[in-house]
């Protein structure tokens, strides 16, 4: 019995000092987590009803950043901030219109191909219009706000974005769970001929869907790029892979599933930082989902989908 | 009977043989003639180098129906490995100045590293395609897109730095200058490449891309195929990496990013994918725009006093990429979609022609 309670309390002391020592890359974690979970929302609601990854949805993220950029030396923040929502919702509306719609009957590869190019048409317009240089993320005042806890100094957009993510996330359950159009986007994830053929206008689904997720992208971007400070033409490519990992990891098309897997993605992605192997930390996030694909493709929470031939 | 077979081959493919005889002599000729800084070396060389990693990539995507990613990835391992076995002992000192002259102490010949970069790919390739081939398109596409940002940070992992030299140039390796250099390499490996898809295996990697189950249950091997395939095109992804290392001068792995291996799947996409010529053409097409033609967008201009709008630095790839949409969207079959530009099917098309005119003058 003695060994055992010197164990357990020898163990909850090093558990406790790993805590300690880490803590501000758990809270960055946290926080991270949260934002890509926000932009992983979008590729998971798109997937599950396009079965599409939509390579074009981290740009997405990137723009909603550059609009902040422009509008908030523009206008006070009061302003600012919902036109940059409109704005992100909009450019998500105009890219489904734009690329993926006349492809709906197309081979999955093509509109793959359309999505990597509508990403590549995002970077260099984005690089046209800010000459490629980095741009200072202007400061909301008060979220960009120091706080201590315990050990950590950290900004208190870190202790919001868990919150608002937790809010958001269950709006949205609400929202697929209870309406009309929640019905409707299920009724498509689960069978897309039959929905169609049941009356439900799937391009006003399909629509909404990305502006959901394109209204979540642009609020992930600006508790993103506020703990970021900087934006470039490229800072939204990393981001949207790692977010659409997390909704692999999480199970695809599920929302519960990617939120876990985008928190448990940034957690370890910044304890990796902390242990000093910052030069992996990209590639852990690919590992494990090339782990998660061979051993457990479905992901976390993903339905068993059978193949009929 | 070998002597005969040669024969044949050779009055069956005269047509095509002469044309490439002719194709030499006349980048023999140029050289000579241009100025060595004239764009037109740039974009031939170029060219050439991303002909050979676009057929690379074709082979998979196009012709084994996989869509795969990584190519960038694969040229990162081909350039890297031609890099760091051909850079001379004398100068290794300098480029690893911040790890002692490395722990490689000897040069390999050019012709030697190039192969062995492409078997360098391939190993790795044949590793990551054990438990990655299993996939199917899309978590294929993302999981070997996955695999080329690992290898990225592999390369520039500090602790490997005796031999990649971590994240800091390498240099001083042999390259080329002349034009023939690389579309002598890229026209071997794409002619092998050619004979590979002619062959029993190609038609077998056409009839997994076509229906895999009927491939299956025809007794084709999905899994040794597959392999095959995918190790084969890195092989060739990495030579095209190790040209590309030649034609930069200096390698350094953080260049090696996703958007290289978008941009070649779009000159794919562009030359019509399952097209071997199609990628070739485009390749070119792709560099000359890129490097050459569109580059007056890129600066301010007059006209009198008028200043042209829009035009500024970054407006050249906007255009470039407008123009990559619109194929995508609208001309889904690219070029020259499924089909082949040879020596016969030109021939035949002048042929057509004259007997076209002739008609048309009998009426």
């Amino acid at each position: 019995m003695l060994f055992i309670d010197v164990f357990l309390s020898e163990a909850g002391r090093s558990v406790k000092n790993f805590i300690d020592t880490n803590l501000p890359y758990i809270l960055a974690g946290i926080s991270v987590g949260g934002q890509y979970a926000l932009i992983a929302i979008g590729y998971t609601m798109v997937y599950g009803i396009l079965r599409l990854i939509n390579f074009a949805h981290g740009d997405i993220f990137m723009f909603a950043g550059f609009a902040m950029v422009y509008l908030a030396a523009w206008a006070p923040l009061y302003v600012a901030i919902p036109l940059v929502l409109i704005i992100t919702v909009l450019l998500g509306f105009i890219v489904e219109r734009v690329a993926y719609k006349p492809l709906r009957s197309a081979p999955r590869m093509s509109v793959m191909i359309s999505a990597i190019g509508v990403s590549y048409l995002l970077q260099n317009l984005a690089w046209y219009l800010t000459s490629g240089l980095a741009r200072q993320y202007p400061v909301i005042p008060w979220i960009s706000n120091s706080v201590d806890i315990g050990s950590a100094t950290t900004k208190i957009v870190t202790l919001i974005t868990p919150v608002l993510t937790f809010v958001l996330v269950v709006a949205l359950v609400m929202l697929i769970k209870h309406t009309k159009i929640g019905m409707a986007m299920r009724a498509l994830a689960k069978d897309f001929e039959t929905s169609q053929l049941m009356g439900i206008r799937i391009n006003t689904v399909i629509s909404i869907t990305f502006i959901i997720g394109s209204f979540l992208a642009a609020i992930g971007s600006l508790l993103y790029f506020t703990n970021y400070t900087s934006v470039t033409p490229i800072s939204g490519a990393m981001p949207g892979l790692k977010a659409f990992v997390a909704a692999v990891f999480g199970g695809i098309g599920s929302i519960p599933g990617a939120v876990i897997g985008a928190f448990i993605i940034g957690i370890c992605e910044n304890i990796i930082k902390g242990l000093g192997w910052t030069t992996f930390s990209d590639a852990f996030t690919f590992a494990l989902l090339i782990i998660i694909l061979i051993a457990r493709p479905t992901g976390l929470f993903g339905e068993k989908s059978t193949d009929k031939v | 009977m070998a002597d005969k077979k040669v024969h044949s081959f050779i009055v069956k493919n005269r047509v095509t043989i002469i044309m490439v005889v002719l194709l030499f002599a006349a980048l023999f000729i140029l050289e000579k003639i241009l100025p060595p800084s004239s764009m037109f070396f740039v974009v031939l060389k170029k060219g050439a180098i991303y002909a050979l990693v676009a057929v690379s990539m074709n082979l998979l995507n196009g012709f084994t129906g996989l869509f795969s990613l990584g190519q960038a990835g694969f040229m990162l391992i081909g350039a890297y490995t031609y890099a760091i076995f051909t850079i001379p002992p004398e100068a290794r000192d300098t480029v690893y100045q911040y790890f002692d002259g490395g722990i490689i102490k000897f040069a390999l010949p050019v012709p030697v590293a190039m192969i062995l970069a492409g078997l360098a790919a391939a190993f790795f390739a044949f590793l990551i395609g054990l438990p990655v081939l299993r996939l199917k398109s899309d978590y294929l596409a993302i999981a070997t897109l996955g695999f080329a940002e690992i290898i990225r940070a592999i390369f520039q992992w500090d602790k490997l730095g005796p031999i990649t030299n971590g994240s800091n140039l390498l240099r001083k390796f042999p390259g080329f200058t002349s034009v023939l250099f690389p579309f002598a390499v890229s026209g071997i490996c794409i002619t092998l490449i050619v004979l590979l898809i002619n062959s029993s295996y190609g038609r077998a990697f056409k009839a997994i891309r076509d229906d895999e189950i009927a491939a299956e249950a025809m007794g084709i091997n999905l899994a040794k195929h597959k392999q095959l395939a995918f190790t084969i095109s890195s092989f060739f992804a990495g030579v095209g990496g190790a040209l590309l290392a030649m034609y930069q001068t200096t390698v350094q792995a953080s260049a090696f990013t996703s958007a290289m291996t978008y941009e070649i799947l779009l000159i794919v996409v562009i030359g019509g994918i399952g097209s071997v010529t199609g990628s070739i053409l485009s390749s070119f097409l792709f560099i000359a725009c890129s490097e050459w033609w569109l580059r007056f967008l890129d600066n301010e201009t007059y006209i009198g006093s008028f200043r042209v709008p829009l035009l500024s630095s970054g407006f050249r790839k906007v255009v470039f990429s407008i123009i990559i949409m619109v194929v995508v969207l609208f001309y889904r079959q690219g070029i020259m979609g499924t089909k082949e530009l040879s020596a016969d099917a030109i021939t035949r098309f002048f042929r057509k022609l004259r007997g076209k005119t002739k008609e048309e003058a009998a009426k």
